[in-house]
């Protein structure tokens, strides 16, 4: 079968589905969904269609981005354009499966949109709900829309007609391709990725290696891990095209064990498309051979650094290495070798389909196109986003996050994972792009970018992302691994309230210490978060330090719990709760925690009714009520 | 037993690098690496055992003693961080009784925390087994563990 023929059976199966006369039930079934309930959900739907004898067919999707209103159901009726609900659960799927598919009531009032150009009367399209208006969906046009296990439905939205052009080109005319986009690398250092192709294109080598890095380790980023479950095709394609201007033969996705979706999705999608011919010899007619083998990685942070994924790759400690040799000349068995990030290979195929002046028409001067983040922490609309670099941040945070949740007040925005720092609410018309974000002290990273309120105390995930650091760092070189725990003693002793006034110099010297004289990008990026938060944040610091105070009450050590004896009402339910039994009282009678045995643990302040509000939280030597 | 390991290294016998695909079929089908199993692949793969246990204490997966019948991870990752998850493992902790890395006496549970499994949107997460529970935060993780708590309760 020539690829013609594949391209005709898969948009026709594609047309059948949408036009499909039973009913189709799409399932935002991601990891993301199913942690919030969507197998129970499927589950319901199949009891309740023989309940009622409707023959309904159930296709799983991947995820669309707004992980806030999961589980997503979308309902297809007779070929009309699918109706997406959210927040379902199983309580609620008989009835609107009785009101929509058999008195025709598709529930205005439940859904949040319809996908695709049709319209149903009263219900606006999925891509006008505030969340998803304001993106611009290059990466993810497919996640959430296609079943990620078919790869018909990928050939059919233009899948693989990316690197069927780009096998109708030379190699380097496809390298020039990629740089017209002037796209730059998604991992975090954004290295222009024709560069980096264009040293390995000319090194003459019969082996040569492409590893696609999906060890996503930020900690509060997952856009990589969504890709791979929504549309797995797509970072197989530019796989092949990556591949295909270096002139590699092999190729490796380094993948974290923890994405076990993810992994199984990618190990179905490359045994279709050796079926399909588009992997193994001769891809689809042509010189071009390649493989793909999955390494799943084994936890270890420093892995996402070039050298160390090599090493690991190679079956050894993930350590890195000195550069130069740089890996695209001497990598993998001192082979030529390119590492790409997940989300610029699942780029490429629509750089290549759409030409490279189309994608640079999107995004800033200096950072072209589209890019995703994960946008989480302490915003109301949580998900996976993408939008054109150079958006600033507020519109981010305000415009598709939706504000900060509980109307609490915008402190800081916490990009680039543990290599990243905290810019400010102030800063918040700051361009999203790589280095205006270099500027405010952080970095682009790979795509995390978490919302910090008033709650959030800044010594605090300053110390979490160096306690993260340190933890993570392999020990080769001494800047990192002594500096960065003399760092974390430091802020520890400060979050404890035992700090110094010059433990605040201390820091920033180690930092710059750690910064230029560390081996890898890990140490180099370490004391970020310490550094822009002191930037930005000192006062915070001088208040744990002078006033033995943590104004976002969160630091355990400066922080007590106390029962108002006009509020509390005697109702026993901290009492009950308390892990630690440190309170003590009589029914309807004042309850009163026991501050020696106590552990701070908050969950009196959480249980206690809000119609009491008797438990406070204050810290150090002040009221609660004073304003910090 | 050694057998099994055999068995389990047979297919990658001849290719480069293939250690840690080993450990962690190892880890995957006997639940952990046991001494036994660190010498089979030595005398199988002709390496060293100190190299080999110098790779695998290398990464965070490996676990060296028998885990409990059910998996407790605790995210730590940001998002969860930033939303209460240090007060999810203290919580975890003292429902079980163990510190992370511990299985409890009647080797019903085990602990571990975790960096981040990618459902960050929906922090504070904790994993029980290969379930994942969201936005668990206040003493909802109880009910959670306590669903676990006869072994042959399992979900």
């Amino acid at each position: 079968m020539d690829f013609a023929e594949i391209r005709e059976k898969a948009v026709a199966k594609w047309e059948a589905l949408q036009s499909s006369d039973t009913p189709v039930i799409y399932l935002g079934a991601a990891t993301c969904g199913r942690a919030a309930g969507i197998e129970a959900v499927a589950e319901e739907i199949r009891q309740i269609s023989k309940e009622l004898n409707l023959n309904i067919s159930l296709v799983e999707v991947g995820c669309i981005g707004p992980c806030f209103l999961e589980p997503l159901i979308y309902i297809q009726k007779n070929g009309s354009p699918p109706v997406c609900y959210g927040k379902i659960t199983p309580g609620k799927i008989k009835k609107l499966l009785e009101d929509y598919l058999i008195n025709n009531n598709p529930r205005p009032d439940l859904a949040l949109g319809t996908l695709g150009n049709g319209r149903i009367s009263g219900i606006s399209g999925l891509f006008e709900y505030p969340m998803l208006k304001h993106q611009t969906r290059l990466v993810l046009r497919n996640c959430g829309i296609i079943d990620p296990d078919q790869i018909d439905h990928y050939i059919a939205r233009d899948g693989y007609l990316g690197v069927k052009k780009a096998l109708e080109m030379n190699s380097l005319e496809v390298i020039d391709v990629i740089k017209t986009s002037g796209i730059r690398g998604r991992g975090g250092a954004g290295f222009p990725t024709w560069k980096k192709w264009e040293i390995c294109h000319n090194v003459q080598s019969d082996d040569k290696y492409l590893i696609c890095n999906a060890d996503e380790g930020d900690p509060g980023a997952f856009m990589n891990r969504s890709l791979l479950e929504g549309d797995p095709h797509a970072v197989l394609e530019g796989l092949l095209i990556g591949a295909y201007a270096i002139g590699a033969n092999h190729g490796y996705i380094y993948i974290r064990a923890e994405y076990p979706l993810a992994i199984k999705r990618l190990e179905h999608a490359i045994s279709q498309m050796k079926f399909y011919n588009l992997l193994g010899k001769n891809i689809l007619g042509s010189d071009f051979s390649f493989d793909i083998k999955i390494k799943q990685g084994a936890g270890a942070f420093v892995c996402g650094e070039e050298t160390a994924l090599i090493a690991s790759v190679m079956g050894k400690r993930g350590m890195p290495m000195p550069r130069p040799p740089f890996p695209a000349i001497s990598g993998v068995w001192g082979k030529p070798t390119i590492i790409n990030n997940v989300e610029t290979l699942g780029t490429l195929a629509t750089i290549m389909r759409k030409g490279g002046e189309w994608f640079a028409g999107f995004g800033s001067e200096s950072s072209k196109g589209t890019k995703t983040f994960s946008l989480v922490g302490k915003v109301k609309q949580t998900g996976l986003i993408e939008v054109p670099l150079g958006t600033p941040l507020k519109k981010i945070i305000f415009d598709i996050g939706g504000g900060i949740a509980d109307n609490k007040k915008f402190k800081a925005v916490q990009t680039g994972g543990p290599s990243g720092g905290c810019i400010p609410a102030e800063l918040s018309s700051l361009p999203v792009d790589y280095e205006s974000l270099m500027s405010a002290g952080s970095i682009m990273g790979s795509g995390g970018i978490i919302v910090l309120d008033e709650e959030t105390c800044v010594v605090d995930v300053a110390g979490y992302f160096l306690s993260f650091i340190q933890a993570e760092s392999c020990g080769k070189c001494s800047p990192c691994r002594i500096g960065t725990k003399v760092m974390l003693d430091i802020l520890e002793r400060i979050k404890s309230g035992k700090g110094e006034i010059a433990d605040i110099d201390k820091l920033s010297s180690v930092a710059e210490t750690i910064k230029n004289a560390s081996l890898c990008g890990l140490g180099q990026t370490a004391p970020n978060s310490v550094l822009s938060t002191l930037r930005y944040f000192r006062s915070e610091y001088e208040a744990h330090i002078i006033d033995k105070s943590c104004p976002a009450l969160v630091c355990k050590d400066l922080i007590k719990y106390a029962i108002l004896e006009e509020k509390c009402a005697g109702c026993g339910l901290c009492r009950k709760k308390c892990p630690a039994d440190a309170i003590t009282g009589k029914k309807k009678k004042l309850h009163i925690i026991n501050e020696s045995i106590c552990v701070k643990c908050g969950i009196c302040y959480q249980v206690c009714p809000s119609k009491y509000g008797a438990v406070e939280k204050t810290t150090g030597f002040f009221d609660v009520e004073r304003d910090f | 037993m050694k057998n099994t390991i055999k068995d389990i290294i047979k297919p990658y016998q001849g290719e480069k690098g293939s250690l840690i695909p080993i450990l962690q079929a190892v880890q995957e089908k006997t639940g952990f690496i046991s001494e036994d199993a660190i010498s089979t692949i030595a005398m199988d793969m002709n390496m060293s055992e100190h190299e080999i246990y110098g790779v695998a204490t290398f990464y965070t997966q490996f676990r060296y003693t028998k885990p409990g019948d059910h998996m407790v991870k605790v995210c730590l990752g940001t998002a969860c961080h930033v939303r209460g998850g240090e007060q999810l493992l203290d919580r975890t902790e003292n429902i079980l009784n163990i510190k992370p890395g511990q299985t409890t006496l009647d080797s019903a549970f085990s602990l571990e925390r975790v960096a981040c499994m990618g459902c960050c949107a929906l922090a504070p997460v904790i994993v029980v087994d290969d379930k994942i529970y969201p936005n668990v935060a206040g003493p909802k993780v109880e009910k959670i563990i306590s669903r676990y708590s006869s072994s042959d309760e399992k979900e």
